[in-house]
Order: structure tokens, then sequence, then C-alpha cells
């Protein structure tokens, strides 16, 4: 398999009950691809974060993701508020979920540095009131092994 | 450690079937307690017993996209109905425990120890 597959998701702002299905989407197709499963799970984490983020703080947003043989490579991008300090909003604990979210358990504050932990390469471009692009790449083989 | 299946942990520990009767046969390792979604997804391993008092729709795709092994929704917690039918859809097994959370994960502990 040398091309690459492309799948684009149109992402709702105000429906909770549907956030996710994107990711779970992709989760089948990289089933049916034969990668690996710890691959497949850090996608699935990865894009949930920024899936459920897009629907919490950002009334909803679209994504991209491109299935390469070597990568998975996912930009999720918003037309919300945009985030003012990125290195504040990628440190542990630090949430601006309102009370309504924090009660059906998100607002941990985890989301950005999960994105982090479970992907290769994650970028975020984000300005005030325009919005947040967020691009993360997963290499399709283990990470142990491109580290040595 | 070892394995067991969800209907064992079900049928042992004398929980509740609340959703997902098709994927009794799934095998859970461990035990991971936390109900905060980011937490779970963080760092629930993969193919644990993940117990809970979330029993959301948001839980169900947690737990899809986790790969934890089931759900246990303890203190007699709700499943509400979205949930159950998002779990039975995606194969996810709930039980349900009347017991505190604590209690609850050790119960499965002891089977997994036993
Ligand atoms: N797409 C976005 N648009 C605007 N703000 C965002 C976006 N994504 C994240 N943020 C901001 O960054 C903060 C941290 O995000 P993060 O995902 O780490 O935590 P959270 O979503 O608040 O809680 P959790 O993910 O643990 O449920 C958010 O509270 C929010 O203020
Ligand atoms: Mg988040």
């Amino acid at each position: 398999m040398s091309q690459v597959i492309s799948f684009h998701y149109d992402v709702p702002g105000d429906d909770f009950t549907r956030a996710g299905e994107a990711s779970s989407s992709i989760k089948k197709v990289l089933k049916q691809v034969g990668l690996a499963p710890d691959i497949i799970r850090n996608v699935a984490i990865a894009m949930y974060e920024g899936e459920i983020n897009m629907v919490i703080h950002a009334g909803g947003g679209q994504i991209d993701v491109d299935i390469a043989p070597d990568e998975i490579r996912m930009v999720l991008k918003d037309q919300g508020p945009g985030i003012k300090d990125i290195s504040l909003a990628m440190q542990e604990g630090w949430s601006t979920a309102p009370d309504e979210v924090r009660s059906l358990g998100f607002g941990a504050g985890m989301g950005l540095p999960n994105m982090k932990k479970y992907t290769d390469e994650m970028d975020i471009e984000s300005a005030v009131g325009v919005g947040t692009t967020v691009t993360m790449t997963v290499f399709a083989h283990p990470r142990e092994e491109a580290a040595s | 450690m070892k394995k067991i299946t969800v209907r064992q942990i079900l049928e042992e520990c004398g929980f509740s079937l609340l959703a997902g009767a098709g994927a009794l046969d799934r095998q859970a390792d461990r035990v991971f307690c936390c109900d905060l979604l980011s937490f779970v997804m963080g760092r629930a391993p993969a193919d644990s017993a993940w117990v809970t008092v979330m029993g959301n729709v948001n839980a169900i795709a947690v737990a899809v996209l986790a790969d934890t092994a089931c759900i246990v929704l303890a203190e007699g917690a709700a499943l509400d109905e979205e949930a159950r039918s998002r779990a039975d859809g995606q194969g996810v097994p709930v039980l349900g425990s009347a017991q505190p959370i604590f209690d609850t994960g050790l119960l499965i502990q002891r089977l997994l120890e036993d």
C-alpha cells in the first residue's frame, strides 16, 4: 500500500452524545488497514481528546485524517474562541471547562497533555477570536523502534 | 497477571449486567478506577476493567477508544438509556455493582489474584 487514504469529518458543536463518532470511525478504518493495536489506540485517544475539545470549547469544527503507510496525520480545525496561552493550556490540570461538562466527567485538564503523550508530533496554531488548528502525527511503526 | 473474562467478573463478583451482553468473552487483566474521562483516556491500561460512576455515552466512547475490557458502574450508578444502546451497539460490556468504587475494584482484583 503506497497511497494515502483521506477522511473528512464535520464535528457538530452542540452535541455531546455524538462526540467521539469521528474517532470511533477512524479506529474502525485503522483496524481494517491492519495497523498494530497500540498504534490504533494512540490515534484513537489523541483524536478523541481533540474531537471532544472542539465540541466543548469551540462549538465544533472539522477533522481531516490522512492515513499513509508510514504515518497517520490528523488535522483538527475549529473557528472557536482560540487559546490565549497555549503553554498554559498544555499544562496538566489546567481547564476552563464549565460546570455542566465537568459533571459529565470532562474538565480534568488532561486532554491536551494526552494528545501530546500519545502522538509523535503535535502542533497547535491558535488565534483568539479566530480559531484553533491542532495537527498531530502518529508514526505507523512502534515508537520504541523509531527511537533506536 | 492472569486474564479473566468479563463473564467471570460478572458471575463471580455478583454484579448485574447492564449492557453489552454480546461481548462478555472479552478478557481483562487489571482494574482501573477513575471518574474523570481524560484521566481514564490517558492512564487506563488497555484490557482493564474500568470502575467508575459515570454512566453516560461519553464513558462508552472512552471505553471503546481506550480499549478497556468493560465498564463496572459502582455505587449502583445508573446507565442512561442512550449509553445503554451505544454500549450494546459497540459491544462494550457494562456491569453494575451496588458497592463503592474501591470495594468494587477490590472484588475484581481478588479474582485476578486468585
Ligand atoms: N479547540 C479549542 N478551542 C479553544 N480552547 C481550547 C481548545 N482546546 C483546548 N482549549 C483550552 O485548553 C484548556 C485545556 O484543554 P484540555 O483538553 O487539556 O482540558 P479540558 O478539555 O479542559 O479537560 P479534559 O480534556 O481533561 O476533559 C481547555 O480548558 C480550554 O480552555
Ligand atoms: Mg479536553
